[in-house]
């Protein structure tokens, strides 16, 4: 074995070194699309009931009206904002893998950018429900879209709710573009091995794509431009939704810290909820060779440097709102840590800030099932964080006669619920689908096959 | 009058592919395709390559939603002026924001039609000259030859010991 080689697998670009040859890769990855084991199908049942429950949620709640929420005035934004927020922000580490760490050939990416990238396609489509189900009438969802209405009035571009509009919708359509893109020589692969139906779909899915040289030519360029693109667009869509508060003088919200914040926590939460779906994807489909231990450091790593990010940005919101001396401003922050949102405060802070300092030490870096517990607990608390920006800000304005309390009905629960039910229905289709590794990928880093190993090329 | 025909042969190995390449350029072959599992450099090194021009298609794209963006902002706002917020009728640095997103939307799906145009996808007709060993570990080389130069052409490709041939009637555009 080469030195080059053995630097390769040192730093997790490749896999374990028992997989050599390139149709390898094709055996284990494929494998998983067989015949589906009884944990999947209970997961999958899972799911479908708990679609159920988002129906009949939803569904009420288009009957009876917005008013089976607890939303009222002054808290008019609560767990379904806070939802739209939490799914915004997992999409972000997806991209953030498959785009940023592309251009910056981060070794480490291949065996998981499929898997973290379909978190994301599936993430913003559970997020874009969310101002949906908010707005409440469902079939004036429309007057989001940009046109002129009957009275030729426009949509008002200098809304951060507008400008939100068009950031998701973005985002979805690049990311599932470059998703889509990324998987065609993949199922290409899958097709030239499936029989039936299955390579039916996949012949019409995979376009007809042959790996020829002008087809991989086009592809790689194309790959790095949407990279390119899909790189600014991550940290801006995050800071787009941050100013859906930000730009409001709501206290709590009014801060210009927000962007850099959310960004951060945004791709905190995703890269904790990419272990939570890569620890059992491993074991269920016997993975083991290629998502090692050198993938599950590197992402707990990208959790500790993010974790403390966003530690310091709540020290610091609470510092600036101490030092700034303006009452209001410090009567919130007071209120966050111990008025009557208190629990969801330090949910908060004991999950983001304090569990994580347990990842400075390597053997819990090395250890999957104690990163994949640190993981839940890191959605638990980035779910909270989003809870309390929305929540403690709005129910604790300016005017003392407008303060009030909200709390979540039994349909927003529901439908919370749903949400990740919806995402999990997706993703588990996906995974019986789709290569969950990206196939093509890996084999690139894999030493090619010589006939002559003396004049090995470089 | 002269037919062509095409011959595919499948390596196992990525210097026999290669060499079998640059083999069939050099005695002045026309026509040289190659397939591979993954995008490998020595092949497109090989074929002679430079500049995909789908980069075009991204900064047309690219260009095209920042101006879309910009006109569609100012022109709704100037065609109804409603002053909103007390900010100026035409508010540049809140249509930044619309025009950078739709610059990426824009040039994320010209780049997309760009690669589809270019490598002509999709293109969902069973191939003549194909294997499905090539999605998996081997490589391919196809190429197409007058019937006078078809002897020569298999001795280049067959030099390179394949794991097999195969031969057609030519015009095969897979």
């Amino acid at each position: 074995m080469s030195t080059a080689t053995k630097d390769r697998i040192e730093r997790g670009a490749l896999p374990h070194p028992d997989v050599t040859r390139l149709d390898d890769v094709n055996r284990d990855v494929l494998r998983a699309l067989e015949t589906p084991g009884k944990g999947w199908w209970a997961l999958f049942a899972v799911a479908v009931a708990g679609l159920g429950v988002f129906a009949a949620s939803w569904g009420w709640q288009m009957y009876r009206g917005i008013g089976v929420s607890g939303l009222n005035s002054p808290v008019g934004w609560g767990v379904y904002i806070t939802c739209f927020v939490f799914w915004v922000g997992i999409a972000h580490s997806g991209t953030l893998i498959s785009a940023i760490l592309f251009l910056f050939r981060a070794p480490w990416r291949q065996a998981i950018y499929r898997a973290a990238e379909a978190m994301t396609v599936f993430a913003v489509m559970t997020a874009g429900l969310f101002p949906l189900i908010h707005v409440g009438r469902l079939w004036h969802a429309y007057w989001l879209i940009p046109y002129p209405n009957s009275r030729f009035l426009w949509p008002n571009f200098k809304s951060p709710l507008v400008w939100d509009v068009f950031a998701i919708t973005t985002y979805f359509t690049v990311s599932a573009t470059f998703f889509y893109l990324g998987t065609i020589p993949d199922i290409a692969a899958a097709r030239d091995r499936a029989r039936g139906l299955r390579k039916k779909l996949y012949q019409v899915i995979s376009l007809g794509w042959r790996g020829t040289d002008q087809q991989w030519h086009h592809f790689g360029k194309a790959y790095i431009f949407l990279a390119a693109l899909a790189t600014p667009l991550v940290l801006s869509v995050h800071s787009v939704v941050s100013w859906d508060f930000a730009v409001a003088i709501v206290p709590g919200w009014h801060t210009t810290i927000f962007a850099p914040y959310f960004v951060a926590g945004a791709i905190y939460s995703g890269v904790a909820m990419v272990i939570t779906l890569v620890v059992p994807i491993r074991k269920v489909f016997g993975l083991e060779a290629y998502l090692t231990t050198k993938h599950f450091d590197a992402m707990a790593k990208l959790c500790l440097l993010t974790s403390l990010i966003v530690f310091y940005a709540y020290l610091s919101e609470f510092f600036m709102a101490w030092y700034s001396g303006e009452e209001i401003e410090r009567t919130t922050f007071w209120n966050r840590l111990f008025g009557t949102y208190w629990w969801a405060t330090w949910i908060m802070l004991t999950c983001n800030g304090f569990v994580p300092v347990m990842l400075w030490f390597k053997r819990v870096r090395h250890s999957i099932p104690a990163l994949f517990v640190i993981s839940i607990f890191v959605n638990i608390g980035m779910w909270f964080e989003r809870y309390v920006i929305v929540v403690t800000s709005l129910h604790h304005e300016y005017e003392p006669f407008a303060w009030g309390i909200y709390r979540p009905s039994v349909t927003e629960m529901g439908i919370l619920l749903g949400s990740f039910c919806w995402f999990g229905f997706w993703f588990l289709l996906f995974t019986r689908l789709l290569p969950v590794v990206a196939i093509q990928e890996l084999k690139e880093v894999l030493p090619p096959p010589m006939r002559k190993p003396t004049e090995a090329r470089s | 009058m002269s037919s062509t025909a095409g011959i595919l042969a499948s390596y196992e190995y990525l210097d026999s592919t290669v060499d079998a390449i640059e083999k069939l350029k050099k005695a002045g072959f026309k026509g040289v395709k190659a397939y591979s599992p993954y995008p490998d450099h020595h092949i497109e090194h090989a074929l002679g390559y430079d500049q995909s021009p789908v980069r075009v298609w991204t900064l047309v794209g690219g260009l095209t939603g920042t101006a879309t963006g910009f006109a569609l902002t100012i022109w709704t706002s100037m065609d109804w002026p409603l002053v909103v917020g007390g900010k100026p009728i035409v508010s540049i640095p809140a249509y930044i924001i619309i025009a950078f997103e739709l610059t990426i939307l824009f040039g994320a799906l010209s780049t997309l039609i760009g690669l589809f145009i270019l490598s002509r996808l999709p293109d969902v007709r069973s191939a003549v000259v194909y294997d499905p060993e090539f999605t998996a570990g081997r490589y391919g080389v196809y190429v197409e030859a007058d019937s006078g130069r078809l002897d020569e052409a298999r001795n280049i490709l067959n030099g390179q010991e394949p794991v097999e041939l195969r031969e057609g009637e030519g015009a095969a555009d897979a």
